[in-house]
C-alpha cells in the first residue's frame, strides 16, 4: 500500500519509538499535522513559540537517553528555532528538528514562508537533509536519527516540501543504513591506553577532569567507578555535572571561570591531567597560554578528534567513545592492582594534603546572617527540600552558576543547561521537555528576572499540558552577570543592565492559572519551597524570589586571565 | 605554510557549501579551490590550497573529515605529489608585438588557442610559480584578461585517493 509522504514522516517516528513530539503547526505542514492526528503512538506538544519547541525536545534529550524530536513549519517556523538548534548543537545533544518547505516547484522563488533552511541552518547542525522526492523520504529519516545519535551527537535537520508530504510512495523503513563517508569510531586504540594507564599509575599529582561527553555516553557509573577505583580528585565541568556524585570528597567541585578555588588549582597544579569528553573551554582553563606554565602530561579521551589539541596540545590523545575507553581503562587499572602494582600512593596522599589545604579557602562561602535573601541560600534549601534527587533546569547568567555551584548533583541527567552557547530563556522549556521526559519526577527551574521573560508564555504550554514545574525567579532587579562584569570591569556603570518596570510575577502566573508567590525574607524561602513541592506538588509554581541586588557570584576568573588568577571574593576588588 | 588538500566528497547538493562553509566560520583560508566529478560521477574531488601552521592544518583536516559528506581528505603536501593549474590569458597583440607574445608563449610551453587581429587567447598549464612568471614577463599594460583554474593535485607513485 502507497503512503503520503506526511504518513511515511509519522511511520517513521514510530518505527524510531518517538512518544513526544514539539512543534507549532503552519501552511508547509499541515500534511504532517493531518497524519499526527490520526495517529496516536506519540504525543505531540502544541509550544507557544517555535524556540520552545526545540530547547523542550533538546531537553527532552538531555534528561534521558533518547532523542528529542521537534517540528517547525518553514520560514518564521524554522528561523524561530534557529537559537534552539545553535544551542542543541554547541552541547552536542541528540536531536532531530524536522521542518516544513515550500512545495519543490516554488523553492527560490521568494514564496511564503520560504527561507533557505538548510542554508540558515547549515552552520549549527551536525547535519541536514533537504527532500527531494517522497522516495528518499524514509531512507532520510533513518539516516537523520542515525547521525544524530551516533559518533559526537548533534541535531539533525530534515526539511520536508510540502508537495512531498503529499505524494505517495509505498514505504519501508530501512533497518540499517551504510554510509561510506561516516563511520564515527567507538573503540580507542589499545596502545594509547595503555600508554594513559602508564601515566596514571606514575602519576603524584593526577586530576581527572570530566565533561558533558560523559553524560552524553552513559559513561557515569563507569566514571563513578574508575575514580573510586584510583582515588584520584576529580572535577565535572560545567556540562559534565552528575557525572561523578558531587557529595563525595573526591569531588572537588566544577572549574573554570566560576569554579572552586581548589579544582581550578588542582587543574593547575597536577602532573597529569586526564580529560574525558572535556573540551579545554575558554570557560574551563582560561588563557591557554597562562595553563601551558605548569608542566602537565595531559591525556584526552574524546570521541571527536577535532576536540583534541584544539586549545591544549595533549601528550597521548585517545578517540574513542568515551564509555568503551573507561571500560578499558578500568579493565587494566583492575589488571595492574591484581598484580600487585600500586599507583604512587604516598605521593597521591601528599597531593590530597595539598588539596584540603585549598579547600580551607572555603571559596564557596557566603553572608549567611544577611536579612537579605541570598541566592546561594535559595539554591542549598532547594537541594534540602528535593533531597538532591530533582532535575533541575537553568538559564543563563549568576543564577545558573549558583545553581551549578550548590545544588549538589550526584546523577547524570539532572542538570540541564545551556553550558555552550549561553542561551537565556532555555529554563522553562527545558523544564517543559523534562517533566514530558519524566512526569512524576521534581522538576525545578532556577532562573532569573531577565531570563524567564525570554520565554515566558510558555506558561500557557505548561497549563494546557498540565506540567507542574516548580520555577524558582532569583529576582535581583538587574541582569546580574551583566551588572557583576560592569561592576569589576566597566567601572560599576551599569548601562542596561538594570530592569526595571518588570512583572509582577505573581499575577502573572496566575493570569496563566498558575501559583504565584512572592518570597522576601530569608525565613519565607523554605517554607515557600516546602508549599511548592508539598502543597502545591501538582501546580507549577512561580516563586518570585526577592535576591540581595548586589551579591555576585565567586570565585571567578576574568575573561582572559589565567586559571588561578582568580578573585575570591568583593574584598579582592 | 602552504598546503594542498585533496578532498573527495559526496556529489550531493550543498555538500560543497558545507566544506566552504567550514573555512568561512572557523576563519582558515582559502587561496584557490577547484572541484569536478570524479570517474565515479557520486564523487567529486576538491583541491583546496590553504595556508596556516601545523596546529592549524591539523584542525582543518579534523574538521573536514567531521563533515557528513566528506568521504576522504588527505594532506598532498604531506609527501611526494604533483601540482597544475590551467590559466586561460588573453593579451593585446598587434603589430611587432605578435611576434614577440608567440615565442613567449612558445618558451613557456604555452598554446595559442584562439586568435583575432588585436589579441591572442593563450593556455598555459603548470603549477602556481610558472604561471606567476608568464604573467610577469608580460607587458601588464598587454594583458586583457585572465582566468586560472586554481591548483589540481595528485600524489606521486602508487599512492592513491580513492573511496
Amino acid at each position: 500500500m502507497e503512503l503520503s509522504g506526511a504518513e511515511i514522516v509519522v511511520r517513521c517516528l514510530q518505527e524510531e519509538g518517538v512518544e513526544h513530539v514539539f512543534g507549532y503547526p503552519g501552511g508547509s505542514v499541515l500534511y504532517i499535522y493531518d497524519a499526527i492526528f490520526k495517529q496516536e503512538t506519540f504525543q505531540h506538544i502544541l509550544v507557544r513559540h517555535e524556540q520552545a519547541a526545540v530547547h523542550a525536545a533538546d531537553a527532552y534529550s538531555r534528561a534521558t537517553q533518547k532523542v528529542g524530536v521537534c517540528l517547525v513549519t518553514s520560514g518564521p517556523g524554522v528561523t524561530n528555532a534557529v537559537t534552539g538548534i545553535a544551542t542543541a548543537y554547541m552541547d552536542s545533544i541528540p536531536m532531530i528538528i524536522l521542518s516544513g518547505q515550500v512545495p519543490t516547484h516554488a523553492i527560490g522563488q521568494d514564496a511564503f514562508q520560504e527561507c533557505d533552511t538548510v542554508g540558515i541552518t547549515r552552520p549549527c547542525v551536525k547535519h541536514n537533509f533537504l527532500v527531494k522526492s517522497v522516495k528518499d523520504l524514509a531512507e532520510t529519516m533513518k539516516k537523520a536519527f542515525h547521525i544524530a545519535t551516533t559518533g559526537r551527537p548533534g541535531p539533525v535537520l530534515v526539511d520536508i516540501p510540502k508537495d512531498v508530504t503529499r505524494d505517495k510512495c509505498r514505504f519501508e523503513y530501512p533497518k540499517s543504513v551504510e554510509m561510506r563517508s561516516y563511520n564515527p569510531v567507538v573503540k580507542g586504540h589499545q596502545g594509547q591506553i595503555k600508554k594513559a594507564l602508564q601515566l596514571l599509575m606514575q602519576a603524584q599529582r593526577p586530576m581527572i577532569y570530566t565533561g558533558g561527553g560523559v553524560i552524553l555516553a552513559n559513561a557515569a557509573p563507569e566514571l563513578n567507578k574508575f575514580v573510586d577505583l584510583l582515588g584520584f580528585p576529580v572535577t565535572n565541568t560545567l556540562m559534565g555535572l552528575g557525572g561523578f556524585r558531587a557529595s563525595d570528597r573526591k569531588f572537588v567541585g566544577m572549574p573554570g571561570m566560576h569554579g572552586t578555588y581548589e579544582a581550578n588549582m588542582a587543574m593547575q597544579h597536577c602532573d597529569v591531567l586526564i580529560a574525558i569528553g572535556a573540551r579545554f573551554d575558554d570557560r574551563v582553563i582560561g588563557d591557554p597560554k597562562h595553563f601551558a606554565q605548569n608542566p602537565h602530561k595531559i591525556i584526552h579521551v574524546d570521541v571527536d578528534p577535532s576536540s583534541i589539541s584544539k586549545r591544549v596540545k595533549v601528550d597521548v590523545p585517545i578517540v574513542g567513545d568515551v564509555r568503551e575507553t573507561l571500560v578499558d581503562l578500568i579493565g587494566l587499572v583492575e589488571q595492574q592492582f591484581a598484580s600487585g602494582s600500586r599507583t604512587d600512593e604516598a605521593a597521591v596522599a601528599a597531593w590530597w594534603k595539598q588539596i584540603d589545604e585549598w579547600r580551607t579557602k572555603d571559596c564557596l562561602r557566603y553572608d549567611k546572617k544577611s536579612d537579605l535573601i541570598k541566592p546561594q541560600f535559595v539554591v542549598e534549601k532547594l537541594w534540602e527540600v528535593t533531597k538532591g534527587d530533582a532535575y533541575i533546569t537553568s538559564d543563563v547568567g549568576q543564577h545558573q552558576m549558583w545553581a551549578a555551584q550548590f545544588y549538589k548533583f550526584d546523577k547524570p541527567r539532572r542538570w540541564i543547561n545551556s553550558g555552550g552557547l549561553g542561551t537565556m530563556g532555555v529554563g522553562l522549556p527545558y523544564a517543559m521537555g523534562v517533566k514530558m521526559a519524566h512526569p512524576d519526577a521534581q522538576v525545578a527551574c532556577i532562573t532569573g528576572e531577565g531570563s524567564i521573560q525570554m520565554c515566558i508564555q510558555e506558561l500557557s504550554t505548561c497549563k494546557q499540558y498540565h506540567l507542574p514545574v516548580k520555577i524558582v525567579n532569583l529576582n535581583n532587579r538587574y541582569l546580574g552577570m551583566v551588572r557583576q562584569w560592569q561592576q569589576i570591569e566597566y567601572g560599576s556603570r551599569y548601562s542596561e543592565s538594570y530592569m526595571d518596570a518588570l512583572p509582577d510575577f505573581v499575577k502573572l502566573a496566575e493570569a496563566y492559572g498558575h501559583i504565584g508567590i512572592r518570597v522576601e525574607h530569608p525565613q519565607d524561602v523554605e517554607p515557600a519551597l516546602r508549599d511548592a513541592f508539598g502543597k502545591y506538588k501538582d501546580r507549577l509554581v512561580f516563586l518570585d524570589i526577592l535576591t540581595d541586588q548586589k551579591e555576585n557570584v565567586w570565585p571567578m576568573v576574568q575573561g582572559g586571565k589565567g586559571l588561578t588568577e582568580m578573585i575570591l571574593s568583593s574584598e579582592d576588588l | 605554510m602552504r598546503h594542498i588538500i585533496s578532498i573527495l566528497l559526496e556529489n550531493e547538493p550543498g555538500a560543497l557549501s558545507r566544506v566552504v562553509g567550514l573555512f568561512s566560520a572557523r576563519g582558515y583560508n582559502i587561496e584557490t579551490l577547484t572541484v569536478a566529478p570524479t570517474e565515479d560521477k557520486s564523487l567529486s574531488r576538491l583541491t583546496i590550497v590553504t595556508t596556516g601552521s601545523d596546529d592549524v592544518i591539523e584542525q582543518i583536516t579534523k574538521h573536514l573529515n567531521r563533515l557528513i559528506d566528506v568521504v576522504k581528505v588527505v594532506d598532498l603536501t604531506e609527501s611526494a605529489y604533483i601540482e597544475r593549474e590551467l590559466m586561460l590569458i588573453k593579451v593585446r597583440a598587434v603589430g611587432k608585438e605578435r611576434e614577440e607574445i608567440k615565442r613567449m608563449a612558445d618558451i613557456f610551453r604555452g598554446r595559442v588557442i584562439d586568435v583575432t587581429d588585436k589579441s591572442y587567447t593563450i593556455e598555459l598549464t603548470g603549477d602556481g610559480t610558472k604561471l606567476d612568471a608568464f604573467i610577469d614577463a608580460l607587458d601588464r599594460a598587454a594583458i586583457l584578461e585572465t582566468v586560472r583554474t586554481g591548483a589540481s593535485g595528485i600524489a606521486r607513485g602508487e599512492r592513491v585517493l580513492k573511496a
